[in-house]
Order: structure tokens, then C-alpha cells, then sequence
């Protein structure tokens, strides 16, 4: 039963399946995205209250989401390798991290855009906001941790575990808004009971989300290759695998 | 001879206190920087204390974030480079309890000290005698949770060159929450209201920090040692 | 296509395209550096493989 995990402890067969998920990915990030933007953009009737600005949700809240789901693959990916040493959630971890690193700050910045015509300020001191901030540089910190060390496992063990304990930021993330006062607005996906958001508005932004993820998988797995790559070097299978 | 582990707690403790006594420069240092720091506020922006207190909680915790942060280098810095850490890692006391040892007496001379020394800094700036207990309180459970912070980033930087700034970006995201609470304890003291919530939140955090960090910390030298 | 109302984003314009463009930017990046770092480490492996068998014979 729980050979399909012990096979993916094995690199070249993680490798394979990398190299095989990606067009289909792409594809379906193609596809959703594409539905999204055009279903966003176009189809959706413009809201009550923000106008034509709320369709800045179709990337924000997206990019939000993913900077969060992408940090909890890293940290899970990283405490695998740690407890159960395993040297493939290693790789997994480093190839999660800049794309993780990348969704942050596009979540921040789209924001700051849709706050400015919402809020009247590009920034606030709002805890979601905050939260989000340190959950960027908590990704840099790993990143950067990975990188002073020589020996690269000795890195890889130490950004692990840094990854590890930064997950503590991820529920203060998501639940910030609940916690405290805050300017930012509440859930209205992610939450329990029925979503807060008509259809035609809503469907358009699950495209998306879904759309995201597809893609974070896609440049995960091609990013994963490299990081298996990089790691096993010495191995036979590799001069199979690297034939031009 | 076996030594039991409260035994050996007290053995490094007093060890690690010893040791940093016998340099005292080393000791008054970071109590300086705290001194000096706090003082660049009123020179930089108003000397107006009353415009200080409004500013004061943030500066206070600022300004003892960043003095810890500088004694945090040295947690175990000297004995892995002299091969001490190693040889304590051995003698099978389990380097959990070194780790809680050497934390408890970092944080003895440098968080409690700040303490100690922050009635000092908060009627320079401004804040009624009144506040002082909450502050005082805010700032030992801070400090606290700071040094298990530090701990963990110590013990995943002890191997590196220039691992100071690669530790400052480590601990102090983490040390955020710390602050906002922190801070928001001092203000509402300052304002009069009741700080007994933040104070909670803070203690909370403390107490999270004091059960989990050990582990990672430990987590973190077996890799550096290695 | 719709009418420049569209384009005009109901006044909100400046905000929402470069929303959306710089969108397009992170994802283009992320697609951009994923593949030179495949590539380069595909060389790098090559290389190492190279050196391997001129080791050995």
C-alpha cells in the first residue's frame, strides 16, 4: 500500500515523473488561466461596491493562496527530509522556494495596487498584510540559509529546519484577519459554509486559483529536475537520463 | 561518577556565567548598545517627552531586539570553535540539556540585564514610573522567548563566516509577533488601559517558544556539528 | 472586441492593468528561470558524467 511513497523517495523515479507531469500542467494551467482571465475580465459583471477594481481579486487572491500553500509544500517537504531522511524532499523544498518567494511578492504587490483605489493607501500596517511581509522574508531567510553553507546537504538540513519552523507564520496568515481588527477583508472562500461570492463572479476566480496551482506545479517539477540533478550528479542513472 | 541532570544544568549554568564574568566588556556591551540606541531616538526625532512616550514602546523594543540580537552571535560560537561544544555534545548529559543550559545563562546576562536596566532607558524617554512593571514584565517574557529565538538561528549559523547578519534575517522575522505584542503591552500600560491581555498573548508565546525551541535548537546543532 | 469602456476599467484603469501585467511578468519569470535552471544543471551534469568516464578509461 504505501509503495507509491517509498518510490518517490527514489530519485530518478521522482525525476521521470517530473519530466512527464509538466506539459500536462501547462496545459491545464493554459487552459484555466485562460478561462479565468477572459471569464474575469470580460464576463463578470462589475461589483456593487469596488467597481471595475475588484477584478484585481483574480490575481491577488490567487497569488495570496499559493504564497501560503507554497511555503506549507516547502516546510512539509522539509521536515520529510529531515525526519525521515530523505534526500528527494530536499530538492522539492529548494525548487518550491523561489517560485513560493515570487507568489509573495506578486500577492503584495497586487495588492497594494487594489488597495490604493480601496483603501486610499498603497501599504497599511494591517496584520494580514504584516503577516504576509514576514512570510517573505521568512521564504529569503531559507533561501539565503540554503546558499552560506559549502556543503550543500549541511544547507539543505539547515534551510529544512528553518523551513520547518517558520510555519508557524502560515496560520497567522491566513488567520489574521479573524484574530484582529483589520482593514483587509475576511474569508470568502476558505472558510466554513457556503462561499460569500455570486457564481458568475466566483467561478472565474476557482478557474484561476486552479489555474495557479496547475502552474506552480509545472514550474515545480521542471525546477525539480534541475535540484535532483544537482544532487545526485554522481549517480549512474543520471548518465542516462543526461544522453543529448 | 554520574552526575544527575538538574546537577549538570547547574554545573553548566554556573559554568557559562562564569565565563562570561570573566568578560565583562563582553557582559556591559549590548548594555550599552541598548543605552546608545535609545538615545539616537530623541536626538533624531523630538526631544518633547511627551511626544517620546508615544513613541517609547516601539523604541524600547526596537532598541532590545537589536542589542539581544547582538550577544546572540556569541551563544555558542566560542566553544564550537575551540572544540568544547562537541566534547559536551558527548559526555552524554544529551545536548538538549547544554542547549537549555547555555540558553537560560545567555539570557540571565543579557535579557534579564535589560530588564534591569530598562527603567533607566523608560524614564529617559518619558514613561510613568506607573508602567514600569508592565514594561519590565513585557520585556523579561520577551526577552526570553528572544533568547530561544536566537537560540535556534545560533545553531543553524554557528558554522558560518559572517553568520551574524545571516542571523539577525533568520531570528528577527520570527521575532515579530514579538514585537507588535510586546510593544502593545508597554503602550496600553503607558495609556493606562489594561495591558493584562498583551501581557497574556506575550506569556503565551513564551511559553511556546520556551517548550518547542529547545528541540529545534538542538535540531539545528546536530546539523552544524555534524 | 468590447469598446474602449474595457480598456477604461470603469476609471480604475491604472490600477488594473499593471496589476494584471505584472502577473504576467511573475509567471513568465518563474517559467523563464525554472528552464535556465534545468538547462544548467543538465550541463553541469553532463559535464560531471563526461569527466567520469574519461576517469575511468
Amino acid at each position: 500500500m504505501w509503495t507509491w511513497f517509498y518510490k518517490l523517495a527514489s530519485p530518478p523515479y521522482v525525476y521521470g515523473v517530473a519530466a512527464a507531469l509538466v506539459p500536462w500542467a501547462l496545459g491545464g494551467a493554459a487552459l484555466a488561466l485562460g478561462y479565468g482571465l477572459i471569464a474575469g475580465l470580460a464576463i463578470a459583471p462589475p461589483d456593487y461596491q469596488q467597481g471595475e477594481a475588484f477584478r484585481m481579486i483574480y490575481v491577488h487572491v490567487p497569488s495570496a493562496i499559493l504564497s501560503l500553500t507554497v511555503y506549507t509544500v516547502m516546510a512539509t517537504a522539509s521536515a520529510v527530509a529531515l525526519i525521515w531522511r530523505i534526500k528527494v524532499g530536499h530538492a522539492v523544498a529548494a525548487a518550491a522556494a523561489p517560485i513560493g518567494a515570487s507568489f509573495t511578492i506578486l500577492a503584495l504587490v497586487t495588492g497594494s495596487l487594489w488597495g490604493r483605489p480601496m483603501w486610499g493607501t498603497y501599504w497599511a500596517w494591517d496584520p494580514r498584510l504584516t503577516s504576509e511581509l514576514i512570510l517573505l522574508f521568512l521564504y529569503a531567510g531559507v533561501m539565503s540559509l540554503r546558499s552560506a553553507f559549502e556543503d550543500p546537504s549541511r544547507g539543505d538540513r539547515a534551510a529544512a529546519l528553518l523551513a520547518t519552523v517558520g510555519v508557524v507564520n502560515v496560520p497567522i496568515v491566513h488567520f489574521s484577519v479573524v484574530w484582529w481588527n483589520s482593514l483587509h477583508q475576511g474569508a470568502t472562500i476558505v472558510k466554513l459554509g457556503a462561499p460569500s461570492m455570486p457564481g458568475s463572479m466566483l467561478w472565474p476566480l476557482l478557474s484561476m486559483w486552479l489555474g495557479f496551482m496547475l502552474f506552480f506545479a509545472a514550474v515545480l517539477c521542471i525546477r525539480l529536475q534541475g535540484e535532483v540533478l544537482n544532487r545526485e550528479r554522481q549517480a549512474t542513472w543520471v548518465r542516462e537520463a543526461v544522453k543529448p | 561518577m554520574s552526575v544527575g541532570a538538574v546537577a549538570a544544568f547547574n554545573l553548566l549554568v554556573r559554568r557559562e556565567l562564569c565565563l562570561s564574568f570573566r568578560r565583562p566588556d563582553q557582559l556591559l556591551q549590548p548594555l550599552l548598545f541598548f543605552l546608545i540606541v535609545t538615545t539616537l531616538f530623541p536626538l533624531g526625532l523630538s526631544p518633547e517627552l511627551s511626544l517620546l512616550r508615544d513613541m517609547a514602546p516601539g523604541v524600547l523594543w526596537v532598541a532590545a531586539l537589536l542589542s539581544s540580537l547582538l550577544s546572540l552571535d556569541g551563544l555558542f560560537k566560542s566553544d564550537a570553535d575551540d572544540g568544547t561544544l562537541e566534547q559536551l555534545a558527548l559526555c552524554g548529559q544529551g545536548l538538549t540539556l547544554i542547549v537549555v543550559a547555555k540558553t537560560f545563562a545567555h539570557w540571565l546576562v543579557s535579557g534579564a540585564a535589560l530588564v534591569l536596566v530598562s527603567p533607566l532607558v523608560g524614564t529617559a524617554l518619558g514613561i510613568p514610573v506607573g508602567a514600569f512593571p508592565t514594561m519590565m514584565l513585557s520585556l523579561g517574557l520577551g526577552t526570553l522567548t528572544l533568547s530561544w529565538l536566537g537560540a535556534i538561528g545560533a545553531g543553524l549559523t554557528v558554522g558560518l563566516k559572517r553568520g551574524n547578519v545571516l542571523l539577525s534575517l533568520i531570528v528577527l522575522p520570527l521575532a515579530m509577533p514579538l514585537l507588535i505584542f510586546g510593544a502593545s503591552a508597554t503602550d496600553r500600560a503607558i495609556s493606562g488601559t489594561n495591558a493584562a491581555g498583551a501581557l497574556y498573548f506575550l506569556a503565551a508565546l513564551c511559553v511556546f517558544t520556551c517548550t518547542l525551541a529547545p528541540f529545534a535548537a538542538t535540531t539545528a546543532l546536530r546539523i552544524t556539528l555534524e | 472586441m468590447m469598446s474602449s469602456g474595457f480598456w477604461a476599467m470603469g476609471g480604475y484603469a491604472r490600477y488594473v492593468w499593471p496589476c494584471f501585467g505584472f502577473s504576467c511578468v511573475v509567471l513568465a519569470w518563474n517559467l523563464w528561470s525554472a528552464r535556465r535552471f534545468r538547462v544548467a544543471a543538465r550541463l553541469r551534469a553532463r559535464r560531471a558524467v563526461e569527466m567520469a568516464a574519461v576517469d575511468e578509461s
